[in-house]
């Protein structure tokens, strides 16, 4: 099994540590990772992506320009990489502040509002997570323990007291995520 | 037993360095290279070995606590990125001139100038032919994986302290920057015996050490020279690394190191799903370069796409290897922008398969 994965937003939109927490769900079943972040001046505000790659093998390039999935959640992001979902590959996204939807005939497109219900939730900061467990219901990759010790190591003790209403967040994110069109 | 943590390549060298039984670091912070730095001060080495971790006023400053450290027969290490590793020029001569060891990480970022502060290999020419001024030479390791990057602190020390010569780390900001698991040796203790060169205050037992790269005696100079030299040919002979991957039936052969083997190695599998018998050979000692085994190979290969973020450095030493006997073509890409492994294909098929 290979997954690789573009979470691509804004910065500040948690892309980065929601990539770190996919990786160390990932060594925690003993699975190969690779975490490759843009980075460069940017800021709160500015663009974010990392690249996550899963692997039972070694893992060749870091860096590549085709994804099993990709999870989207700017417009900006969108226009960049819609087109560089593997056909039969799965797209997920944040529909708010989106203008042009995904468009794609030849790939699985879910969407989940997880800024709106992250607003809800009282915790704009559990957005992220809200997203994670989306993009885990449809793709079973982990066993959700596997990801709840992977948030455990992502985050520094400080913040342990956060992490049952992450977990929610996770499990509101599994709830949520809609459907929108798939091929296979 | 150690397990696998997750760590970006420039956490992994701090806490190697930790591990290794560095005595001091001495340092100035630039992207891409910065969580050396900010990694130390977080880990309070002084409390976990009594290391000494210290932000130098600036990269020339660092360099000579560096050489002072080594002549104190210290195990001693700094990391930079390229503007940081031209400003350290001087004092890198001086301490090969000077026959000390130490550790050098290079982080490079694209230049020339300030650049940018995206990855880049350009510095190849400035880490394996001198970059400082006389007839010297760094042993040059290439990780290509974060669990390099910490694994090579302690084969640079002891590369370093073997040959009395200082030892370079050439990643580059892709390496530097991202994740991957990695599971670190135990801690070693930090030395309590100084090598027999060091000076650390003389007893009555024994002549006095003298550490300087200076003598203006022609004939004196240029015999140490000479046994520099030997030294030189010394680690040629013995201390070339490298990694081969799917050469045995290779027809093509891609030589990349770091971010760019990587790189390859995914350009390999697309290839070879082609049906295109293409290998790679990774240099992992840049310096000693692997000539021989290049020049081994070359029988069975009909040409060679040397691949590296740069404007074509290291295709220099694989032309060298061949000796115009295969085909060496260059790709690359510069100023911080990172080749994609269809580009790559794409060129072995353009510049070498078509041309």
């Amino acid at each position: 099994m290979t997954e690789e994965i573009i979470i691509a937003g804004f910065g500040g939109q948690g892309v980065l540590s929601m990539g770190k927490i996919l990786c160390y769900s990932g060594v925690m079943e003993g699975q190969e990772v690779s975490w490759m972040p843009s980075y460069g001046p940017e800021m709160r505000g500015g663009t974010a992506n990392v690249t996550v790659i899963l692997s039972d093998e070694r893992i060749s390039s870091p860096i590549i320009n085709s994804y099993d999935t990709a999870i989207i959640l700017n417009q900006q992001s969108m226009d960049k990489f819609e087109p560089a979902v593997k056909p039969g590959g799965l797209l997920v996204y944040d529909g708010n502040g989106i203008t042009r939807h995904p468009e794609r005939k030849d790939i699985n497109i879910y969407r989940i509002d997880a800024a709106e219900e992250a607003t809800k939730m009282e915790s704009t900061k559990t957005f992220n997570m809200i997203v994670l467990g989306g993009y885990l219901k449809v793709k079973k990759l982990f066993k959700l323990e596997s990801v709840i010790k992977g948030l455990k190591k992502s985050l520094p003790e400080r913040y342990h007291h956060l992490i049952p209403v992450n977990e929610k967040a996770i499990h509101r994110g599994m709830e949520i995520i809609k459907e929108v069109a798939t091929v296979n | 037993m150690e397990e696998y943590v997750l760590m970006k390549g420039n956490e992994a060298i701090a806490e190697a360095a930790i591990r290794a039984g560095t005595d001091g670091y001495f340092g100035y912070p630039i992207t891409p290279q910065s969580e050396v730095i900010e990694y130390l001060a977080a880990a309070k080495p002084h409390e976990r070995t009594g290391m000494v971790m210290l932000q130098a006023e600036s990269e020339v400053a660092a360099i000579n606590m560096l050489y002072g450290g080594a002549g104190a027969g210290k195990k001693v290490m700094t990391s930079s990125s390229s503007p940081g590793i031209s400003l350290m020029q001087e004092g890198i001569s001086y301490i090969a001139g000077s026959e000390l060891p130490c550790l050098l990480v290079n982080v490079v970022r694209g230049g020339p100038g300030l650049g940018t502060i995206q990855p880049s290999q350009s510095d190849y020419f400035q880490a394996t032919k001198g970059g400082g001024h006389g007839d010297y030479n760094l042993i040059v390791l290439a990780p290509a994986s974060v669990q390099e990057m910490a694994d090579f602190v302690s084969l640079g020390y002891d590369l370093a302290f073997k040959y009395r010569n200082p030892a370079m780390i050439l990643s580059d900001g892709a390496i530097g920057q991202m994740m991957e698991k990695v599971k670190f040796k135990p801690q070693q203790p930090r030395s309590k015996k100084s090598p027999d060169w060091a000076t650390t205050g003389k007893t009555p037992d024994r002549e006095r050490n003298i550490i300087t790269s200076l003598d203006l005696d022609p004939a004196r100079q240029e015999r140490f020279n000479e046994k520099l030299q030997a030294k030189y040919k010394e680690i040629r002979e013995k201390e070339v690394r490298y990694e081969k991957i799917q050469c045995d039936d290779a027809e093509y052969l891609f030589v990349a190191y770091g971010t760019s083997s990587r790189i390859c190695q995914k350009s390999m599998q697309m290839a070879r799903e082609e049906g295109i018998k293409v290998g790679l050979l990774r240099p992992i000692t840049l310096w000693p370069f692997p000539y021989n085994e290049i020049r081994m190979m070359s029988g069975q290969l009909k040409g060679i796409l040397s691949v590296e973020m740069s404007a074509g450095q290291m295709i220099e030493d694989v032309k060298l290897a061949v000796e115009g006997k295969v085909k060496v073509k260059h790709y690359g890409r510069m100023g911080g922008i990172i080749p994609t492994p269809d580009e790559i294909v794409k060129n072995l098929k353009q510049k070498i398969i078509g041309g």
